[in-house]
């Protein structure tokens, strides 16, 4: 029985770390939507934490404790910088802004000969694993729906329903916006260094626009009502190419119509159960 | 002492003067109505007092305190709280959390969201507690658990002004609040606001169109019409006043039709 577990676990190991990646990433972008913003920044958020953890790992052999904690700070700062002049935007000149910032860090990523340039970086150590993922999944789910909870939780749903209406009801807007910018740029980061370091290797285009609108998707087709509802969103997503495995070339094709129903049918995600908002 | 002080505003869009160097005050513990014809710049008057807009000029105070610049979030910490005239509920949360989201300013939890602690507890229980308070002083309280867009249309009214009540205003704006009512309705809601004033203390500034409810419930009024202050004074002084009359019905008449009975 237990050698069973551990072969399934051997034969399945890069989808189990993936599942625990992407959820934490459904739940970095989750942060954004529930405060009616439109991120498409966050896999570039991830690959600053990802490389920032990996540069940290492979050059300077810091603990892996210390590369988790920079690679949330990072990208928070880089968050912090640009969510000033960016926020002032809404709606889908937000997500535009995003996009630029995605293709200046992969060029970035690109052209950086110290970080490995187009070869990415490689051998960075395997750390942290399953335990680190899933733990930090859960700690999240938990904190989210703390938040959700609590008059914070209530705002932030006030301002995803009608935004005036919030800020009339005594919600600092700007600082709500900002707030959950930062917060899920660090909770991307941290997805980004734990993914780095069970994959070995990094490269400046796993990073781009086609991995920002795959998370977005997550919570997509999950749905927002509570936090658990976007890491459904990514579990069904990461695992679906690998279920349709058996139709070969049509995988993909399956695989980007259930997605185009799931969003026609079902516009408030696979989860629409909404959380109570009361402490 | 005054409670609201208007001096000067004024808003610009593009060629258009929508709300002209309107003044005028209003006295704390009175209902004080703001009427004039469609476009008369009412709704663009009261976001220049709420901070949904920037004027192009002049000046709003409340109390001693000006509210020039502030964004609306700062008014409301300030005790301002307003209804809008196309109702703005939280469609998808709970009567009750709409109520809560009112009390935003008022309650201070940071960290001990996530750590739960008695004082979290305490606190999130007593923004129950008022919450339901103020959905039994509206006729809501039967209601607290129902998702707030399933409610009939006078209800989600009550609804919003249980929510602005939460932001425990000095001065509550209400964008016509008895916009699409039916008679019964607006008699019930005429009781509703004149307990805020009688019972409660509150001061009401309001936007209305439903004359009979306006004369019978304000202690004072504000006449606009194309973004100029035309009159003010009591009801009985507006109503016999000619520009007045002229605003309502052109030149050449002799009698107001708003002046035909008062609603209770």
């Amino acid at each position: 029985m237990w050698d069973a577990l551990d072969d399934f676990y051997w034969t399945y190991q890069s989808l189990i770390h993936a599942i625990g990646v992407n959820g934490i990433l459904a739940l970095s972008v989750y942060v954004v939507l529930a405060v009616g913003q439109l991120s498409l920044g966050q896999a570039a958020f991830m690959g600053v934490g990802a490389y920032t953890g990996a540069l940290l790992s492979v050059k300077f052999g810091v603990p892996f404790g210390v590369a988790m904690l920079a690679s949330a700070v990072v990208p928070a700062l880089l968050a912090l910088v640009v969510g000033g002049p960016t926020l002032r935007l809404t709606g889908v000149y937000l997500a535009i802004a995003t996009i630029g910032l995605g293709e200046i860090t992969r060029i970035v990523f690109l052209n950086w000969d110290y970080a490995g340039g187009a070869l990415g970086l490689s051998s960075i150590p395997e750390r942290g694993g399953v335990v680190a993922i899933y733990g930090t999944l859960a700690v999240l789910l938990v904190g989210l729906t703390l938040v959700a909870r609590s008059r914070v939780g209530r705002a932030m749903e006030a301002m995803r329903e009608d935004e005036a209406a919030a800020g009339v009801m005594g919600v600092n807007l700007p600082r709500y916006r900002l707030v959950a910018l930062v917060v899920s740029s660090a909770m991307a980061g941290v997805a980004g260094c734990l993914s780095a370091h069970v994959s070995s290797f990094i490269g400046p285009n796993e990073y781009g626009f086609e991995a920002a609108v795959t998370i977005l998707s997550y919570a997509l087709l999950g749905g927002i009502g509570s936090p658990l509802a976007p890491v459904l969103g990514s579990t069904i997503l990461t695992l679906l190419p690998e279920v349709l495995r058996p139709l070969a070339d049509f995988r993909l094709m399956v695989n980007g119509l259930i997605i185009v129903l799931a969003v026609l049918f079902m516009p408030r995600g696979i989860l629409p159960w909404r959380i109570a908002r009361t402490g | 002492m005054t409670l609201l002080t208007v001096q000067g505003l004024t808003r610009r869009f593009q060629g258009l003067v929508a709300v002209d160097s309107v003044d005028f005050a209003v006295q704390p513990g009175t209902v004080h109505g703001l009427i004039g014809p469609n476009g008369a710049g009412k709704t663009t008057l009261f976001n220049l007092v709420s901070g949904v807009l920037a004027p192009s000029a002049g000046s709003v105070r409340l109390g001693d305190q000006p509210l020039d610049g502030l964004p609306p979030y700062r008014r409301t910490a300030l005790g301002l709280a307003r209804t809008f005239q196309n109702i703005r509920i939280f469609s998808e949360m709970t009567v009750l959390e709409n109520v809560m989201t009112g009390l935003h300013t008022r309650l201070s939890a940071t960290w001990g969201i996530l750590l739960r602690g008695p004082g979290f507890r305490a606190e999130e229980r007593r923004a129950k507690a008022k919450a339901r308070d103020l959905l039994a002083f509206v006729g809501l309280i039967d209601a607290a658990d129902t998702r707030a867009g399933d409610l009939p249309y006078g209800d989600q009214r009550r609804l919003e002004i249980a929510r602005a009540l939460a932001c425990e205003p000095r001065l509550v704006l209400l964008d016509e609040p008895a916009a699409g009512m039916n008679p019964a309705e607006t008699h019930a809601l005429l009781g509703l606001l004149r307990r805020l004033r009688d019972e409660r203390g509150l001061t009401l500034l309001l936007v209305e169109h439903d004359m009979p409810l306006v004369m019978s419930l304000c202690d004072r009024l504000t006449v606009l019409n194309f973004g100029r202050r035309i009159a003010d004074g009591t009801p009985a002084e507006v109503r016999a006043h000619p520009a007045v009359i002229e605003a309502y019905l052109g030149t050449g008449s002799h009698e107001v039709s708003v002046s035909r009975g008062a609603a209770s």
